[in-house]
C-alpha cells in the first residue's frame, strides 16, 4: 500500500459490498417481491439488477432485499422503496427500468412516476 | 456481486458445533437451486452467542437463525433465499414476538451490550482483508502515519484513559510514553494473546474474529514508541486463531500494510507469530518475554520494567489483545469519544466470557460500569432450573468472588478491586447455590498450584501448603485456627511472590472468606458442607417411614453398601459407602436424604 488513495479505493468498493450487512435503519430500502407471483414474472433479474447497479455507483443509503407476495399478482414484479415513511410502489419491472429508477429515485430523489402503480392504473382508467 | 451474505460462526464454539458442515450445507444448496452468483456464504468469527450455537445470519433482513443443524439449511435456501420468506421456527426465540420480527440489537442479550472491541466479530469475513478495510479497517494506522506525531499518538491513547484489559489496569498510554523516551538502537512491540484462565475466550474470539484490528493496533503502537518489530504470543491450543492470525499477517505484507514503507511514509514494521506451550505463567509479562527469547517461561525481577528493557534486552511494549483491538477505534473516533463510554476511571468497555450456571453463556462487550446484576440478569437471561443466584467469579484463579448481596456492583477495574476481586482478563463465572464457596476456592487453588513455576519459594511452596489447609477443611478435619492460618500465609504469598501469578493466587481463598466465612465455618464446627458438594462431609440416609424396601437403591449401590429385605425399611452402611448419590438419584419414593 503506497498511499491512503489505495485504501481508500478498496474501502468504497468494499462499503458497497458490506453494505448489505449493515441494517436498514435511517437508509431507503428497496423490496422486491419475491412470491412464486413475482418470481415467475421475473423479480430475480430485477433483484439482481438493482444488487448490481447499488454496487456500480457505490452507493450504501440504500439496501435491497426481498419480500414476498405483495397481493398485486397481475403486476409483478413488483417494487417498493421505502424512504421513512413515503412508499413508492413501481410495478412490472423489469432489469432495464432499474437503471432509471437507481438514477432517478434512489440517486435524484424523484420518483420515475411513470413506472409507479399509479400511472398503471391511470392508464387502464383512460 | 452479491444480494444477500449468509454468515455462519466460525468460532471455536460454533465450529465445534459443527459450523463447518453448515457452510458445507449452505453451499451445495445455494449451487443446487442455481444461486451462487447472488448470495454468498461468509464464515465469521464469535457471535456472542455461544449458547445457542452453530448460529447462522442472512443478510439484508438480519435474520439471527440459532442451532441450525445440516438438515435445516435446505428450508433456509428454498425458503428464505429463494422466496424471501423467513424461516420462523429456526429464529432466535427471543426475536420472534407474534407476527413480527425484533431486530438483534432489540434482544436481552444485545441491547444492554456495545461493541467496540468486538465490533467486526461476525460481521466481517476475518480471512478477508478487503472486508476489514470495508469498514474502515487500517484508516486509523493511515491517519497516525500522515497526520499525527508519535508524541501525538501516546497522548491520544493516554487521554482516552485506555487501560489493560489483560487484568492490570494499567494506563496503555502511560506505558507507550514510557517506552517511547527510551533511546535505543531497537524495539519491540508485544502482543500477549497467552490467555490462560479458565472459561476466558474473549482474546481467542478477537483474534478468530477480526485478526486485522490487532495487526493495525500494533503497527500503530510501533510508530508511537519507534519500533520496527513485533511479536503476538499466542497459545498453541488456538489452533483457529492462529491460522487465520497467520492469514492476516501474510495479506497485509502482500497488500504492503506490513513491511517497509507503509502508506509511502518510510515507516517500517513487521511482524511474527510466537507460539506458546500452554503454562499459565507464560501471560506474566516477564515470563513471556523469556519464553518468546527461546529462554524458559520463568519471571525476571521488576524492575527494569519492559519500557526499560524487554524483549531481548530492548524497550518493548506489552498489551493484551483486548486492549490493542480498541487502539484503530480511539484514533479514528477521538480520546473525548472513548471517555463518554464506561465510568470516569474505567473508561471504554470490558468483554466478558459468560460461563457457569447461567442461561446464555458466551462473549459479551459491555460498557464500564453495568452492574453485574445487568449481566446475569438480563445479558445472561438469569440462573437456569430456577435456581438462586450465589457467586460470581471474576478474574480467574487471580481473582475473587462477588456474593449474591452485592449483585449491583458496577463493573469496573477498581470496584472489584475493593470486593477483593479483580477484572481480570474477563472471565466471569456464574455460580448458584449448588456451589460450595470452599470447594470453588479450592479448584483455583489447584489451578495455582499446577500452573507455578516454581521459581520462588513463597509461590511454589505457600500455594501448595494453603491448599493443604483447604483439603483439611474440606474433608471435615479443620479447626477454627486454620482460619487465621489461611489468612496469614495467604498474605504472606501476597507480598513476597516474584511475580503476579503468586502475588493474586491467594484472591479466590481470601475473597470467599471475606464473604463466606460462615461455609468455611460450617465445614470445621458442624462438618458440614451446606451446598452438598464435599463428600467427605457429606452422608446418605434412608428415611425409614418413606422406605418401601422395593430394592432398587440395594441394586444401584455399587459397593454393596445398602441392606435390607423385600417389602422392610433398607439401611445404608456409613462405612462401606461412597457417596456417589447413585441410590438418591435411583430411589422412586424420595426416601432417601443427602444430609
Amino acid at each position: 500500500m503506497k498511499s491512503l488513495r489505495e485504501l481508500q479505493a478498496i474501502r468504497n468498493k468494499m462499503k458497497a459490498s458490506v453494505n448489505t450487512r449493515d441494517g436498514a435503519e435511517g437508509k431507503m430500502r428497496i423490496l422486491v417481491g419475491m412470491a412464486t407471483c413475482g418470481i415467475a414474472a421475473g423479480a430475480r433479474p430485477v433483484l439482481n439488477a438493482f444488487t448490481e447497479e447499488l454496487a456500480a455507483r457505490e452507493i450504501t443509503h440504500a439496501v435491497v432485499s426481498q419480500t414476498g407476495c405483495i397481493g398485486i399478482c397481475q403486476y409483478e414484479p413488483v417494487v417498493e422503496i421505502y424512504e421513512g415513511d413515503t412508499k413508492t410502489t413501481y410495478v412490472k419491472m423489469d432489469a432495464e427500468k432499474v437503471a432509471r429508477v437507481v438514477s432517478e429515485h434512489v440517486i435524484g430523489k424523484k420518483p420515475v412516476t411513470e413506472f409507479t402503480i399509479g400511472a398503471l392504473k391511470d392508464a387502464v382508467a383512460e | 456481486m452479491f444480494r444477500s451474505h449468509v454468515m455462519v460462526c466460525g468460532g471455536t464454539g460454533c465450529t465445534s458445533s459443527g459450523s463447518q458442515k453448515i457452510i458445507d450445507a449452505f453451499n451445495a444448496e445455494i449451487a443446487a437451486v442455481g444461486l451462487h452468483e447472488e448470495v454468498k456464504v461468509i464464515k465469521t468469527g464469535c457471535f456472542g452467542l455461544c449458547a445457542l450455537g452453530p448460529i447462522v445470519v442472512v443478510y439484508p433482513e438480519g435474520s439471527f437463525y440459532s442451532m441450525v443443524k445440516p438438515e435445516d439449511v435446505k428450508e433456509i435456501v428454498d425458503e428464505h433465499l429463494l422466496k424471501g420468506r423467513v424461516v420462523t421456527r429456526l429464529l432466535y426465540d427471543e426475536t420472534v414476538q407474534g407476527d413480527t420480527i425484533k431486530s438483534l440489537n432489540d434482544t436481552e442479550f444485545y441491547k444492554h451490550q456495545m461493541r467496540v472491541a468486538l465490533r467486526n466479530c461476525g460481521r466481517i469475513d476475518p480471512d478477508n482483508i478487503e472486508e476489514y478495510i470495508g469498514y474502515d479497517g487500517y484508516a486509523a494506522l493511515g491517519k497516525v502515519l500522515t497526520e499525527m506525531t508519535p508524541e501525538q499518538v501516546c497522548q491520544t491513547i493516554l487521554d482516552s484513559g485506555l487501560r489493560g484489559r489483560g487484568g492490570g489496569g494499567f494506563p496503555t498510554g502511560r506505558k507507550w510514553q514510557l517506552a517511547a523516551v527510551n533511546k535505543a538502537d531497537q524495539k519491540y512491540v508485544a502482543c500477549n494473546a497467552d490467555e490462560g484462565d479458565p472459561g476466558a475466550f474473549m482474546d481467542r474470539s478477537i483474534l478468530e474474529g477480526d485478526p486485522h484490528a490487532v495487526i493495525e493496533a500494533m503497527a500503530i503502537a510501533a510508530y508511537a514508541i519507534g519500533a520496527t518489530k513485533g511479536y503476538v504470543y499466542i497459545r498453541a491450543e488456538y489452533p483457529i486463531a492462529v491460522q487465520r492470525l497467520q492469514k492476516a499477517i501474510d495479506d497485509a505484507r502482500e497488500y504492503g500494510l506490513l513491511g517497509k514503507d507503509i502508506f509511502g511514509t518510510g515507516f517500517e514494521y513487521d511482524m511474527e507469530i510466537k507460539l506458546g506451550a500452554g503454562a499459565f505463567v507464560c501471560g506474566e509479562e516477564t515470563a513471556l518475554m523469556n519464553s518468546i527469547e527461546g529462554h524458559r517461561g520463568e519471571p525476571r525481577p521488576r524492575p527494569p520494567y519492559p519500557a526499560v528493557k524487554g524483549l531481548f534486552g530492548k524497550p518493548t511494549i506489552l498489551n493484551n489483545v483486548e486492549t490493542y483491538a480498541n487502539i484503530p477505534q480511539i484514533i479514528l473516533n477521538g480520546a473525548d469519544w472513548f471517555r463518554t463510554i464506561g465510568t470516569e476511571k474505567s473508561t471504554g468497555t470490558k468483554v466478558f466470557a459468560l460461563g457457569g450456571k447461567i442461561k446464555n453463556t458466551g462473549l459479551v462487550e459491555i460498557p464500564m460500569g453495568t452492574t453485574l446484576r445487568t449481566v446475569i440478569e438480563d445479558i445472561g437471561g438469569g440462573i437456569p432450573n430456577g435456581k438462586k443466584f450465589k457467586a460470581a467469579q471474576t478474574g480467574g484463579p487471580s481473582g475473587g468472588c462477588i456474593p449474591a448481596s452485592l449483585i449491583d456492583t458496577p463493573m469496573d477495574y477498581d470496584s472489584l478491586i475493593a470486593l477483593g476481586s479483580m477484572m481480570g482478563s474477563g472471565g466471569l463465572i456464574v455460580m448458584d447455590e449448588d456451589t460450595c464457596m470452599v470447594d470453588i476456592a479450592k479448584f483455583f487453588l489447584e489451578f495455582t498450584v499446577e500452573e507455578s513455576c516454581g521459581k520462588c519459594a513463597p509461590c511454589r511452596i505457600g500455594t501448595k501448603r494453603l491448599l493443604e489447609l483447604l483439603d483439611k477443611i474440606t474433608s471435615g478435619n479443620g479447626e477454627l485456627e486454620d482460619l487465621d492460618r489461611i489468612e496469614e500465609l495467604a498474605r504472606f504469598i501476597k507480598e513476597n511472590s516474584a511475580c503476579g501469578l503468586g502475588q493474586s493466587a491467594p484472591n479466590p481463598v481470601l475473597s470467599t472468606l471475606q464473604h463466606f466465612r460462615a461455609e468455611y465455618e460450617a465445614h470445621i464446627v458442624d462438618k458440614k458442607c451446606p451446598a452438598g458438594v464435599c463428600k467427605d462431609l457429606l452422608t446418605y440416609r434412608i428415611i425409614e417411614d418413606k422406605c418401601k424396601g422395593c430394592t432398587l437403591c440395594k441394586r444401584v449401590c455399587p459397593v454393596g453398601a445398602i441392606s435390607g429385605d423385600v417389602r422392610n425399611p433398607h439401611v445404608i452402611d456409613p462405612a462401606k459407602c461412597i457417596k456417589c448419590g447413585a441410590c438418591l438419584n435411583g430411589c422412586k419414593f424420595n426416601a432417601i436424604v443427602r444430609e
